[in-house]
């Protein structure tokens, strides 16, 4: 088995005194793909935002590569080239052409060599259907492509660790499904990847773990057939169940 | 053709001092302009803040200077600094702080809104990004605001220079009031004057405010 990457321990999360998330442990191994799925308010997204310390935490540990990852500490720069987010909403930067979004952080914070950063954003945009786009707004593009510019932009840091925060929620169904492919891509690379979505089918396809969260705490954490088929909790169940229709007649 | 007395125009230095006029009008604005950016910019930062007396009081500086009409502002400045406070400001100098008290108000207000309407997800996707702050407020934050800004400040000067027209009412000699005196001073000759000279007071105006007016929607469309 490969090494651990990513460690959450005992982490707790409050806003103005009420706990969101309530003591989260779980490890991530290197090349892991984990899905985390829950109800709606459940947490998912601070859980993401409290991994790449966007939040503050009141309790636990991040640790990414054994190196803590911490609110407002020095290190958190370094840690956080290391940790590629894409969120729900469109968060390009719209005053900036696609390649411009892409370079931005690499030449300014990793303040690496523009040539040599282009070349490989171009092979970036090629590999996700996009290399005719790279001189176009934000404005210009659709939501599934603006997304995929949103995956590569944040490849583009080398990251060791992917978040992906239902990345595919705000899209129209028929661009749905080049944003997964690009992920299920990623997932053939064997990076390392947290996704939370609301896509069943996908999360069961791309999954090594499912993390189910309720009422603050990780509730399963186990392969997806046995998630999918056979939860143990009846919290998990009733969550399931929303996906399933019966026949109405 | 009826006689507009356009020959007025022609005559002696009049439309040089036309011009002169319009220079006086433009000059107050621009300067009250470049005063309004940057006490508009702080006044916008200080908008933002979440302190409750910082917020009450620049919103009564905004609302105040919004319900008062121009006119008035420029009555109470000019007459009641003389009379009361004993300064002997000159009309200009009174129409300079007056139009910047108001475009600091107008500035601030489109300030603070420039910068709430930024997205909190730019901020995050830029930390996310490992942006410093620094860096997020230099290549993120500032270019977004100041492209929202420009075109509706560029609009702020117009509003100013077509507002000039009312500074006459304190004794500064600007287009208006030129146009005023040499219809006066033809009267006898050429009564019909007034007409000719007002157009080309209006048809003055257009030509300064219409290719600003232009400069900001070009703009505003290509930073949209
Ligand atoms: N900045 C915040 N301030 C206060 N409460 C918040 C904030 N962000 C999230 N919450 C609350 O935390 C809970 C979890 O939110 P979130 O992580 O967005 O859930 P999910 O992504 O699972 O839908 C919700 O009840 C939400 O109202
Ligand atoms: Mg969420």
């Amino acid at each position: 088995m490969a090494e651990v990457l990513l460690k959450v321990k005992d982490l707790v999360k409050q806003f103005d005194g009420s706990t969101v998330l309530d003591g989260i442990s779980f490890d991530v191994r290197r090349g892991e793909v984990i899905v985390v799925v829950g109800s709606s308010g459940c947490g998912k997204s601070t859980l993401l935002r409290c991994i790449n310390a966007l939040e503050p935490i009141q309790g636990g540990s991040v640790e990414l590569g054994g190196e803590p990852v911490v609110h407002g500490s020095k290190n958190l720069a370094k840690m956080r080239q290391q940790i590629g987010m894409v969120f729900q909403s469109y968060d390009l930067f719209p005053h900036m052409n696609v390649i411009d979004n892409i370079l931005l952080a690499p030449l300014k914070v990793q303040k690496r060599n523009k040539s040599e950063v282009r070349a490989e954003a171009m092979e970036l945009l090629k590999r996700v259907g996009l290399e005719d786009r790279a001189e176009s707004y934000p404005r210009q593009l659709s939501g599934g492509q603006k997304q995929r510019v949103a995956i590569v932009r944040a490849l583009c840091m080398h990251p060791v660790l992917l978040l992906f925060d239902e990345v595919t929620a705000a899209l129209d169904p028929e661009m749905v499904r080049e944003v997964l492919d690009v992920m299920l891509d990623l997932a053939g690379q064997g990076r390392t990847m947290i996704i939370v979505t609301h896509e069943m089918q996908f999360a069961r396809a791309i999954a090594d773990r499912v993390l189910f969260i309720d009422n603050g705490k990780i509730v399963e954490d186990t392969d997806p057939d046995t998630f999918f088929e056979n939860p143990k909790s009846d919290r998990a169940k009733q969550f399931l169940n929303i996906f399933n229709f019966e026949r109405s007649k | 053709m009826p006689d507009l007395g356009l020959d007025v125009l022609f005559k002696g230095k009049n439309m040089l001092r036309l011009l002169g006029g319009l220079w006086v009008a433009v000059r107050i604005s621009l300067i009250s302009v470049a005063l309004s950016i940057p006490l508009g910019i702080l006044l916008g930062i200080v908008m933002t803040f979440k302190n409750p007396i910082t917020k009450t009081v620049t919103r009564i500086y905004l609302e105040f200077i919004r319900i008062m009409p121009q006119l008035v502002l420029l009555f109470i400045v000019f007459f009641s600094s003389t009379r009361t406070l004993g300064w002997d400001i000159s009309g200009e100098l009174a129409s300079v702080i007056v139009f910047t008290a108001w475009g600091t108000a107008e500035m601030g207000d489109l300030v603070r809104g420039a910068l709430i309407s930024i997205p909190k997800h730019q901020y995050e996707s830029a930390s996310a990004l490992a942006l410093s702050p620094s860096q997020t407020y230099f290549y993120i934050i500032i270019p977004q605001t100041v492209r929202r800004l420009i075109p509706l400040s560029i609009n702020l000067v117009t509003r100013m220079i077509k507002t000039t027209s009312l500074i006459l009412m304190i004794g500064v000699v600007e287009v208006l009031k030129v146009a005023q005196q040499i219809i006066e001073a033809n009267r006898m000759s050429s009564p019909n004057a007034a007409f000719g000279i007002y157009l080309v007071v209006l048809i003055m105006y257009f030509m300064i405010c219409w290719p600003i007016s232009m400069l900001a929607r070009y703009l505003e469309k290509k930073w949209r």
